[in-house]
Parts: C-alpha cells; sequence; structure tokens
C-alpha cells in the first residue's frame, strides 16, 4: 500500500470510529473541514506513527502546518522517502 | 508596564473608574454587549444583583457571554461564586452544591425539576441586557471558586479572590491604542478567565469562542473585531494555523499557556505571524501564572529563580515550585489535601530539566497526561479499565504527540495471558466500550496494547514512567 493510500485508509478508520462521516477525503479537502478535531487529527498522527514509522511534525521543521489532505499526504511521503545512502549522494 | 491599580473592590467599580467604555464591547459566538450598558443594566433575571448579596452561587452556563455578564455583575455582591467550566456535568452539582455550600443556582438554562425541589434559588443569566435602576449596593470581597480534575473524576474546587487572580495582570498601554483580546480558552478556566479579566479591567473589549463554531468562523469574528492580542494553548494555536482563516488575523500580540510549549510551535507562529510578539506563559490554576517568557525560545531562562520579583521560584526534587500573591488560597474540599505547603509554596507537579542556561518541562510528577490542555488522571481511567473481568491490571501513560501535547495510552495485563488473539480482540473491544461509556472522549485510550506485567514501584504503586 503506498503512503498516500495508507494515510487516506487510516483517515477514514479514525473518522468512522468517532462516528464523524464527512466529505469526501480528497486531495483539496480543509483538514478542519474533515470532520476531525484535535483529538481526531492527534489519533491520526499516533496510529500512522506506528504503521510508517515516521512523525513528520515532530521529525521535521515544518514552519505551517499543512492545511488541506493533500500537503498532510505531502507532508508523510516527503517523511517516508527513502534516504540514500551512497556517500556524495544529495537525497 | 503599568500594573493595575490595587486593590480593586470588584469588577465593576474597576469598570466605571477606567471611564472611557465607550466602544468597549463583549463579543459571544451569536451577540454582542456593549460594556457601558451593563452599568446602568442587568443580565439577570431578578429585579436587580444586589438581591444575590451575600449569596453563595453555582454559576453553570452554556454560553460564555451569559458567563462573562453575571461575573461582572455578581462580583463584589455574591459572597462565592462557584465557576462550572463546559464539561460539569449535573451528576458533579450535589457535591459541588454541598461543599461550596451554595444556596443559589445562576444558569442561562432549565435546571433539572431536582433542583427546585432541593429549597435552591435559581436564577437565570443571559447574554443580554435589560436597563434597572440604579440601587447602591454594599461590596464585599467575593471568593471564586474554579474547578480543576481531580484524580477521581469529581473536581477540585480551587479557591481564589479577585486580588490573587488579577495580580498578574500589568499591561502594557499606550495612550489612543485599540485594545481587542481574544481567547482560544474557555473563559470559565484559569486561563480563559485570566484574558477576560485582562479586557475587563485592563481596558479593551474581548471577543470570546462559541461552543459550537468552528476554528474558522472564530477566526473569521475575531477578525472582523480586529483582534489585536489572542490566546491559547499550543494545540489551539497548531488547530488554528491549520485553518484556511489563519492568514485573515494580525494580532500584534500571541501568548501561548496551558501546555508544554515546543519550538516547533513559537516558529510556526513566528513565521505565520511576522509582525506579532509571541510569549508563552506558566500558570497552573493553584499556582497562579508564575512567569512568561517572551525571547522566542521553548522553556525558560534558569535566571528567572533570581529574579528579585513578587513571584519566588525553586526547582525541588526536580519539580517546580512557585510561592506569589498569585497562587489559590486552598481547597473547598480538605480532602484534597493543603494547597500551599509549609513554606509557602505551591508544587505545581511539573518536571523541569536544566540543559545549559535553561530549564525545559518534561511532564508532570503524578502521572497527569495533559491532553490539549485537558488534564487525564491515569487513575480514572485505570479503574474504569479494570473493571472489565478479564483484566487483572492497567497502567495509562502519556504518549507523546504532536497535535495535542499527548495522548492517553494504556498498557493492560489480563488475567489470563494465554487467551487466542481472537479473544483478546474482543476484550480490547469491550474495553473500549466500557470506557466510552464512562469517560470524556479525550480520556479514552487511544493506543492499547497487552503486557505481561505491569511496573510495581517500591512504593507497590504502579510505575508510570516510560520505559
Amino acid at each position: 500500500m503506498s503512503i498516500k493510500e495508507t494515510v487516506i485508509s487510516q483517515f477514514d478508520e479514525v473518522r468512522r470510529s468517532s462516528n464523524k462521516p464527512g466529505r469526501p477525503l480528497t486531495d483539496d479537502l480543509v483538514l478542519l473541514d474533515s470532520g476531525l478535531d484535535s483529538l481526531g487529527l492527534a489519533i491520526l498522527v499516533t496510529k500512522l506513527e506506528d504503521i510508517l514509522d515516521v512523525d513528520p511534525f515532530t521529525d521535521s521543521d515544518i514552519t505551517v502546518p499543512p492545511v488541506t489532505l493533500g500537503e498532510f499526504i505531502q507532508l508523510y511521503e516527503r517523511a517516508g522517502k527513502p534516504h540514500c545512502v551512497h556517500q556524495g549522494c544529495a537525497d | 508596564m503599568n500594573a493595575l491599580a490595587s486593590p480593586i473592590a470588584s469588577i465593576r467599580d474597576a469598570l466605571i473608574s477606567a471611564g472611557c467604555l465607550r466602544c468597549r464591547v463583549l463579543c459571544g459566538a451569536t451577540s454582542s454587549v456593549a460594556i457601558k450598558t451593563l452599568l446602568h443594566g442587568s443580565s439577570l433575571g431578578c429585579n436587580h444583583a444586589g438581591e444575590l448579596s451575600g449569596r453563595s452561587i453555582l454559576l453553570t452556563t452554556n454560553d460564555q457571554l451569559a458567563a462573562a455578564l453575571a461575573l461582572i455583575e455578581l462580583d463584589g455582591i455574591a459572597s462565592r461564586i462557584v465557576i462550572c467550566p463546559p464539561e460539569t456535568t449535573p451528576e458533579h452539582f450535589p457535591s459541588l452544591i454541598g461543599k461550596g455550600s451554595i444556596d443559589t443556582v445562576v444558569s442561562d438554562y432549565e435546571l433539572p425539576k431536582y433542583y427546585s425541589l432541593t429549597g435552591l434559588s435559581q436564577v437565570r443569566c443571559g447574554s443580554t441586557i435589560r436597563p434597572v435602576d440604579d440601587v447602591h449596593i454594599d461590596r464585599r470581597p467575593t471568593e471564586w471558586v474554579l474547578l480543576s480534575s481531580g484524580t477521581t473524576g469529581a473536581p477540585k474546587m480551587i479557591v481564589h479572590n479577585l486580588t490573587s487572580l488579577v495580580a498578574p495582570i500589568k499591561l502594557a498601554t499606550s495612550p489612543g491604542e485599540k485594545l481587542v483580546w481574544g481567547t482560544f480558552y474557555d473563559i470559565r478556566r484559569y486561563g480563559g478567565l485570566q484574558v477576560f479579566l485582562r479586557a475587563a479591567l485592563g481596558g479593551g473589549s474581548l471577543v470570546l469562542s462559541g461552543d459550537t463554531e468552528t476554528t474558522g468562523e472564530h477566526l473569521i469574528r475575531l477578525s472582523k473585531q480586529g483582534v489585536t492580542h489572542l490566546s491559547g494553548t499550543p494545540s489551539q494555536w497548531r488547530r488554528a494555523l491549520m485553518s484556511p482563516e489563519a492568514h485573515r488575523i494580525d494580532p500584534s500580540y500571541i501568548r501561548l499557556s496551558g501546555e508544554i510549549v515546543d519550538q516547533a510551535i513559537l516558529n510556526a507562529l513566528r513565521s505565520f505571524y511576522p509582525k506579532a510578539a509571541v510569549g508563552h506563559a506558566f500558570a497552573s490554576t493553584e499556582a497562579g501564572v508564575g512567569f512568561e517568557v517572551n525571547d522566542g525560545l521553548a522553556g525558560f531562562p534558569a535566571a528567572i529563580l533570581n529574579h528579585d520579583t513578587s513571584v519566588e521560584i525553586k526547582v525541588c526534587n526536580d519539580s517546580l515550585r512557585i510561592r506569589s500573591n498569585r497562587t489559590a488560597s486552598h481547597y473547598l474540599d480538605s480532602r484534597n489535601g493543603a494547597l500551599v505547603n509549609g513554606d509557602g509554596f505551591v508544587d505545581t507537579g511539573d518536571i523541569v530539566e536544566l540543559r545549559g542556561d535553561r530549564y525545559y518541562f518534561l511532564g508532570r510528577r503524578n502521572g497527569v497526561i495533559n491532553v490539549g490542555g485537558l488534564k487525564v488522571y491515569p487513575e480514572e481511567v485505570e479503574a474504569v479499565i479494570n473493571r472489565h473481568p478479564a483484566v487483572r491490571m492497567s497502567v495509562v501513560r502519556p504518549r507523546r504527540n504532536p497535535i495535542t501535547g499527548s495522548l492517553v495510552s494504556a498498557d493492560i495485563m489480563l488475567k489470563d495471558a494465554s487467551l487466542a488473539e481472537q479473544q483478546s480482540q474482543v476484550i480490547k473491544s469491550e474495553i473500549l466500550e466500557i470506557c466510552q461509556q464512562s469517560l470524556a472522549h479525550h480520556k479514552i485510550p487511544v493506543i492499547i496494547r497487552y503486557v505481561n506485567s505491569v511496573g510495581v514501584a517500591a512504593t507497590g504503586k504502579l510505575s508510570r514512567h516510560d520505559a
């Protein structure tokens, strides 16, 4: 499962377990309009940390938090990108 | 910086002496009130506030604006006001009424019929002002009783007076400066009450949050009122920055407190609102406002401990202790123990660590978990989990989280550790169901792990420290 699919499936699960069905999970969905409150988003981030082994909110130097689902997914895709171990490689 | 004129007889007297009430308003989610109208009017459903002279009042409202108006009217008249925060449920009322020697309930909603049979007076309050005749009322000091979660779920009743509540308020004011205070906090808790008192006594207007409005709607209202000073917990600020409406406001001062403030949220706010001064403060309902940090960095400078100010701060056994005229005087229920130690210091229970020339907060000594500014006592959650007949023991701990600071996690030891996977999954669902029936949403464990043993310290108590 890709990172995007994992994020969306967990998003959906947390939303369903909170009994907060909301709008379709599209890239332009504003997170605060998604049906998840702060606690729901916090639970989602914890579940994703356990599955993907990354917490981009803590691990990276984010200056502005994500506003849309697309930005939220990008954050995980960037954090989950495998790092090249070759010497001299900037990636 | 100007200290408020002290002592202040009552909020109402301070408003009168402040003069220049023109244009100052209290804005709720659905209505606003010009402060000036309150001096010749009442929001209470009795002839005038003087009828409540000397009463011991339980104030419970759905609407923050109704609470704000009632507080302005009742301070200096009532002998005691017990302020119920929004999560106070009717099941707590009998205990609060008994411990607070309450004779009058002031509320903006219909109380259950039971209360009309108890002999308690009931007075309605609201968010509209009707004119009343000016009547001379003798002023008296009012006890302000704030509620804070307790170990068993029953709230602790913490006694302040107006002097201790306003002691931290020092305002930098320039002639002609328009002050519009805003808060993500609820003014029925200590942090929000501080903002309310700053606005009421220090000048300016105040924009309150609404129970049902979204963060975006609140930000739009804050923007329309031209908010200049805005306060909230780190979790509330993180949520605000996730709103597309965050760019609408342009505050000159941003303040955070109520949770551990990390460098990431300070950097994010500085980047998003480059014109704003960003500060954070340490405060608790018991200790009052301890200190403010305005250097843009998380933690606090160790030099604060040696400052010769009205607030004495020391670190004993790694926990922060505070002695000042801002602290509460006592718990109303003596069974909660002494609020102040023999030496006059309040042990905040907040554990700090010295790194270089700065202290950093690590968490709470008694294991209290702070979920987005709301306290969770592990013992309360463990007691609920342990109700399940298959559970031998459980230990509840914080799990660090970048959105709410912490979440609740539970390690559970079953009586029969050899249960099949399917059976243990069923038990997990049943435990969660019990938690959902008995606990507020933020107290329900997010992570449940089965363990073969739980740590017990030499004292015989559960070891709550992370492995």
